[in-house]
């Protein structure tokens, strides 16, 4: 799936390694010392997109989604905070890298589409000058062409009229369109990684599935690879083709979206798909929520970080969940990861959850 | 429209509320020293539905449709410009506010966001205890233990009397906010967005909470939220609206199996769906283009008309009423069944709806 695209890329760039996927995290961890204590935003993440793929990370706010794809462009102070473990975008080390090698990757190789587009861009300049210097920066072009560029780019996502308003500013602009100038800022580059942290968050359904299929035939047309980051699961089932469930800044689940959405085996997953109510269906069931709240990553509960709020702890045996955290085991289906101590989770699932979750 | 024409299951007796032909204008004033009024924002255009003792009535759309606005003139926090509400047959329209006074204690609202909607600088206790000491509907040496009641109803501990919202979660606040909302038995709760700034596995609890409500103190529900699969699970009624005017009303099934206006259609079949997962890709959708227009400037004759793939010249031309249509209203000169919702992917179990 992916070498096909690779062919479209401009020569110039490095060549990828064959073995190794486009981004590589392994074991990353994010770290905040704060006046409080050190908030473990992230601990011990690894997985990894190839071209042409999409990741979905979900969870709630404050398990770590945006905080360990910031940590891939870079975008954390090296003094306020701590990065352990690796990452590797085309092969090159991230982690520990200088400002002027991240300032080559960011906005080239890898690029992110912001949740919010009116804090993302700059209200005092033009959404062109925006573009033409995302794109000056990176490629040594007169401020014609790059504003030739600029046009094509908002042409190219959707915008009417781009030759005009290139030169309008972000206030101008309805919610939908800039976050489609927000895509084309992040696209100028033609980026072979792509991370958007909710880009639909802020937006009307009609207009989320326009930017849903604008993202999906840029990747397309692109071949880049692309993470999502979102709590929408009914997102996830749709553009995603690899889903990771974070909790509490842990990895707790893993695997193809098909296997996670419709045969979870984490308690968390089921509280999760339970939670949420549905567009078809009977209505008559109730949502089954998670009780309690998620934890504070300033004093993470002991074992799994999960066990406050899990109603199947007593099927393990012993003080387990508590005491000891769960490794990053393997699931029913290949490629599928999961962070439990139950036995059996998937004898669970079948007897008990699927009734309540599907 | 007569209330009986309403999809609701409306027992004898009048409705809790009508709303008959609601109109929100707020005026756009030109710059310098002489404000001149230069045009209207004509947020809530016509807007007609009944809502009966203990029902609930779900309000949908996307923003700027006037679903809050709409919220807002009910519960009196706005002045309609025309039109009627009327609450157990008694016109609040138009009433003084200290004639109000009494009506306000039967119509309560549920904020949107949990984090401005509480003094940051008052305690749960003096947060919840307000509306019981400005009505003084309990004498004061009771105002104590009701509010300690109130919490325990919404799930908080009563001993967090003294507390402030900046000590709480997001859920926790928004159980604040509807224990301010319950303290005075209120008949009616416009709740507005009540979980849309919550995670996900804390809006099923606050859900669930104004589910078990509901039932017990018998509270009617003006539900609006955008969220159309948690407004599905809440209300037995829906009304769509599109640009400040209500577009297609109905029960659920009609809504959600059969929608009849384009707009319901493309709304419906925008919604991402978490079932998809099963057969994998996206879903066939109705691809809207453009934006919402301005509703300072709305189009002529059916304000959906300039996005919409059925429209023609009639469409421009005239506005279509909001009609009677096989037990629901809709407003299109084209109204016709289209199932968008698609209950392939999941086996017999779960596609009875």
């Amino acid at each position: 799936m992916t070498e096909v695209l690779d062919v479209e890329r401009s020569p110039a760039r490095q060549p990828n390694s064959q073995k190794e996927p486009f981004l590589v995290v392994e074991h990353l961890s994010v770290q905040f010392p704060t006046y409080d204590g050190l908030v473990k935003a992230v601990t011990d993440l690894s997985y990894s997109v190839d071209m042409g793929e999409t990741l979905g990370i979900v969870g709630e706010s404050g398990s770590g989604k945006s905080v360990s794809s910031m940590a891939v462009l870079g975008l954390h102070d090296i003094k306020r905070s701590r990065l352990e473990g690796s990452i590797r975008v085309a092969g090159k080390e991230i982690v520990g890298a200088s400002q002027s090698t991240m300032r080559k990757i960011r906005g080239n190789e890898v690029a992110m589409i912001f949740q919010d587009p009116l804090t993302a861009l700059h209200p005092f300049f033009k959404i062109g000058d925006q573009i033409i210097e995302a794109y000056r920066f990176h490629h040594n072009v007169s401020k014609r062409v790059a504003r030739r560029r600029a046009i094509e780019m908002l042409d190219l996502v959707g915008i009417p009229r781009p030759d005009q308003r290139v030169d309008e500013y972000v206030h101008q602009f309805s919610g939908g369109m800039r976050q489609r100038a927000m895509i084309a800022m992040a696209l100028v580059n033609n980026p072979r990684l792509l991370i958007a942290d909710e880009p639909t968050t802020a937006l009307d359904v009609t207009v989320q599935a326009q930017i849903l299929d604008l993202i999906q035939e840029m990747q397309k047309e692109f071949g880049s690879a692309v993470i999502m980051i979102t709590h929408d699961l009914g997102v996830i089932a749709e553009v995603a083709d690899e889903v990771l469930v974070m909790y509490a800044g842990r990895c707790v689940e893993k695997g193809t979206t098909k296997q996670i959405l419709t045969h979870p085996e984490m308690p968390y997953t089921w509280g999760l798909l339970g939670s949420i109510a549905d567009v078809v269906g009977d209505v008559d069931k109730p949502l089954v929520p998670i009780p309690g709240t998620p934890p504070s990553l300033l004093n993470p509960p002991s074992g799994c970080s999960f066990h406050p709020r899990c109603v199947h702890r007593d099927k393990v045996e012993g003080n387990r969940c508590v005491e000891e955290l769960p490794e990053l085991r393997a699931g029913g289906a290949p490629n599928h990861l999961l962070r439990c101590h139950l036995t059996d989770p998937d004898a669970v699932f079948e007897s008990e959850v699927k009734e309540e979750i599907l | 429209m007569t209330p009986e024409q309403g999809p609701s299951s409306s027992p004898a007796g009048p409705p809790l509320l009508e709303v008959t032909d609601l109109q929100k204008y707020f005026p756009v004033k030109s710059s310098g020293v002489v404000r001149r009024t230069i045009g209207q924002v004509q947020a809530v255009d016509g807007v007609t539905f009944s809502l009966a003792k203990g029902g609930s009535l779900g309000l949908v759309g996307e923003s700027g449709c006037g679903k809050t606005t709409t919220g807002r003139v009910i519960t009196r926090l706005y002045d309609p410009t025309g039109g009627t509400v009327k609450f157990e047959g008694h016109d609040i329209g138009s009433i003084s506010a200290k004639a109000m006074m009494p009506y306000r204690r039967e119509i309560q609202l549920i904020f949107q966001d949990p984090y401005s909607s509480l003094n940051p600088r008052h305690t749960v206790g003096t947060i919840v205890s307000t509306p019981l000491q400005v009505h003084k509907t309990v004498p004061k040496n009771k105002v104590k233990p009701r509010v300690q009641e109130l919490l325990e109803v919404v799930g908080l501990n009563p001993e967090h009397f003294n507390r402030y919202p900046s000590e709480f979660s997001g859920g926790q606040r928004q159980r604040i906010g509807i224990a301010r909302a319950l303290a005075l038995n209120p008949k009616l709760i416009v709740a507005d967005e009540p979980v849309s700034a919550l995670d996900v596995s804390i809006q099923a609890q606050v859900i669930n909470l104004l589910g078990d409500l509901q039932k017990e103190f018998d509270i009617a529900f003006l539900f609006i939220a955008h969220d159309l699969a948690i407004v599905r699970h809440f209300c037995p009624d829906i009304a769509v609206m599109y640009l400040g005017k209500i577009v297609e009303m109905g029960n659920r099934d009609q809504i959600y199996v059969t929608p009849h206006h384009p707009y319901t259609q493309a709304l419906l079949s925008a919604a991402p769906d978490v079932k998809q997962a099963a057969i994998g890709g996206r879903r066939e959708r109705i691809r809207l283009v453009g934006d919402v227009p301005s509703p300072i400037n709305p189009p002529s004759g059916c304000r959906f008309r300039t996005r919409c793939w059925k429209a023609q010249d009639v469409c421009a031309e005239q506005e279509p009423p909001l009609l009677q249509v096989g037990g629901r209203q809709v407003a299109c000169h084209f109204a016709e069944p289209l199932q968008v919702l698609a209950t392939e992917p999941i086996e017999p179990a779960a596609a009875g709806a």
